[in-house]
């Protein structure tokens, strides 16, 4: 099929989202988020983030079909998010969509949610346009995953180079915002702060730097591109905690620079070292995070260095989105790969090498 | 009429079903279910898809949807009231929610021995608890559904998996479980018979909210406790 008509959805963590699109083109990109109901809570609750997909799943896809302005019988294939993600909130997408394939007899496609993020590069206005460059990495920040990929073939050959070993870089600032009494989300409010304090004033740890975690590029260690920021929750907690002891007001912007820092830090040095190792040339930087002005200044610092390219699509496609889904699916359909049985499971942790399943 | 039934508040089933309007009875064309409570979203869209192709019916011929819409557990309920939802988006095809436990109380008053008093309905709601339902003898709701431990309920026979699994809780709290239905389980096509007789009646069936019955269990951390 040349150019299909794909509609893709998304639920796998707060985001309900429905996109269309036409090959490269995009039609359409609906997200109703349930993010204003995890406020009290400082973080996604699962259970909550399922049940509001339950009840925004219709109504987006009606909205996204209206904005698109074709109806399902248009529509020439079907895609859904299957993972990785949360376990009951993949369900609610995965059982509407595979719904949708039933009453309309289109082919659906599983699709991976992180190689869907590299997906939206694809579209028009999507910074790559069309077609993804050779040699390409992806470096994708949020409050669910923090990865850096490698892409040869986006619809049957992605690698995942390095990952955060325990919170994703999004969470780590939502726990630290909490520290700091700031808020959820903790990204936005961290890095408005941190404009007014000093990345410098102390020096927080940047986790799995250590010789024996990053070897040598002959000899890798067991976490050469790999992230931790638990150990970076607790030095922010403990550096709290000693200004509170020792009665000192807690310099609040200084400890958001400086947390911010070494997130950043830590995460773009790991990432230009997967490419400039792997040859990789160009990256792109997705995912919510990458909406963070200190994260995307540095990033491009350090590619601009290294010689590789940075590509950051609009943050509308870098955040959770049904586009990103549809845009994924329509490459591996014009590949010329087969829809998925109507009978695969959502698989909470699925891995990057299975793009579609 | 051609309704399609859904239900996924325990295993995993749909029905096909043939009625007529003037009638408070209803044919079972076909249906499946699974027995386990684990494989919703794996098996129900092929479940559903089999039966159309089996009936040769398409989506236009699908008069109306009634989807079970609870209690059950989280996951497993959203599963089929997911389907149904969009299933009924799709096709443009009205839809409508019943109670689950209702399915198994028209089990119990089609059995070889209806009950001769009033009954509970009871199901497996994990975390040592029940879902549960009170029904006077000729299988009106007068109570629920409720969540509860098993010793919380009344002095009544039992009917449904619920009290296969909670037996001696229940036997100690003066409950009759009933042996026949110590393992029964709500069923599309036992709840779709249920809504035809509703409908019969001129009765309304419910909307498609699931009936979850218990929070999300997320807790509102409390305030951080300074360092002194
Ligand atoms: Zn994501």
């Amino acid at each position: 099929m040349k150019e299909p008509l794909v509609l893709g959805i998304e639920s796998s963590c707060d985001e309900t989202g429905v996109g269309i699109v036409r090959g490269t083109r995009l039609l359409a990109n609906t997200v109703s988020s349930s993010m204003d109901e995890h406020v009290r809570f400082g973080g996604v609750i699962p259970e909550i983030a399922s049940r509001a997909h339950l009840d925004a799943m219709v109504p987006t896809l009606a909205e996204a079909l209206e904005t698109a302005g074709v109806t399902l019988a248009d529509v020439d294939a079907l895609a859904v998010t299957s993972g990785p993600g949360l376990a009951g909130a993949l369900m609610v997408g995965v059982c509407a969509a595979k719904a949708l394939a039933v009453a309309t007899g289109k082919p659906l496609y599983a699709i991976n949610h992180l190689v869907a993020h590299v997906g939206v590069g694809l579209l028009d206005g999507g910074v790559y346009g069309g077609e993804l460059p050779e040699d390409l990495g992806a470096l994708l920040v949020s409050g669910g995953h923090t990865e850096v990929l490698r892409v040869r073939n986006i619809a049957s050959d992605v690698e995942l180079l390095g990952s955060t070993i325990d919170d994703a870089a999004g969470e780590a600032y939502d726990k630290v915002a909490r520290l700091l009494g700031l808020g959820y989300p903790g990204g936005p409010a961290i890095d408005r702060l941190a404009k007014d304090g000093d990345p410098r004033a102390f020096r927080f740890p940047r986790g799995l730097t250590q010789p024996k975690y990053m070897g040598s590029p002959e000899s890798p260690g067991p976490h050469r591109y790999d992230w931790s920021f638990s150990g970076l929750k607790t030095a922010v907690a403990r550096c709290v905690e000693q200004h509170e002891a020792a009665g000192k007001p807690v310099p609040v912007a200084d400890i958001a620079a400086s947390f911010q820092e070494a997130v950043v830090d830590v995460v773009t040095s790991k990432a230009i070292l997967a490419c400039r190792e792997h040859g990789l040339r160009n990256l792109l930087l997705g995912g919510g995070v990458a909406a963070n002005s200190r994260l995307r200044e540095l990033t491009a610092e350090r590619c601009a260095a290294a010689g590789i390219s940075l590509a950051v699509p609009p943050f509308s496609l870098c955040t959770d989105n049904g586009a990103m889904v549809a845009a994924l699916a329509a490459r591996v359909i014009m590949d010329g790969r087969s829809p998925s049985e109507l009978s695969f499971a959502p698989d909470s942790s699925l891995p990057v090498t299975t793009v579609s399943a | 009429m051609i309704l399609l039934v859904i239900d996924t508040s325990a295993i995993a089933s749909a029905a096909i079903i043939r009625w007529h309007e003037d009638e408070p009875w209803g044919a079972v064309l076909a249906q499946f279910a699974t027995e386990d409570t684990k494989s919703h979203a794996e098996v129900l869209a092929p479940g559903i898809d089999a039966l159309l192709l089996e009936q040769e019916l398409s989506g236009s011929d699908i008069d109306r949807i009634v989807v079970g819409v609870g209690p059950g557990p989280f996951t497993g309920l959203r599963s089929g009231i997911a389907t149904a939802r969009a299933l009924a988006f799709a096709w443009s095809t009205p839809l409508a929610g019943l109670m689950s436990l209702d399915a198994i109380a028209w089990d119990v008053l089609a059995g070889a021995r209806p009950p001769a008093s009033e009954f509970v309905v009871a199901t497996d709601a994990r975390r040592r608890e029940v879902y549960w339902a009170r029904y006077s003898a000729r299988g009106v709701l007068l109570e629920g559904p409720h969540v509860a431990h098993p010793d919380a309920l009344p002095a009544l026979p039992v009917y449904g998996a619920g009290g296969g699994i909670y037996r001696e809780k229940l036997e100690a709290a003066d409950a009759v479980v009933v042996g026949e239905f110590e393992s029964a389980q709500p069923t599309a096509a036992s709840l779709g018979l249920a809504a035809v007789e509703r409908l019969a009646r001129g009765e309304e069936l419910l909307d498609t909210a699931p009936r979850y019955l218990r929070e999300s269990d997320a807790k509102v951390p409390g305030p951080r406790k300074r360092a002194l």
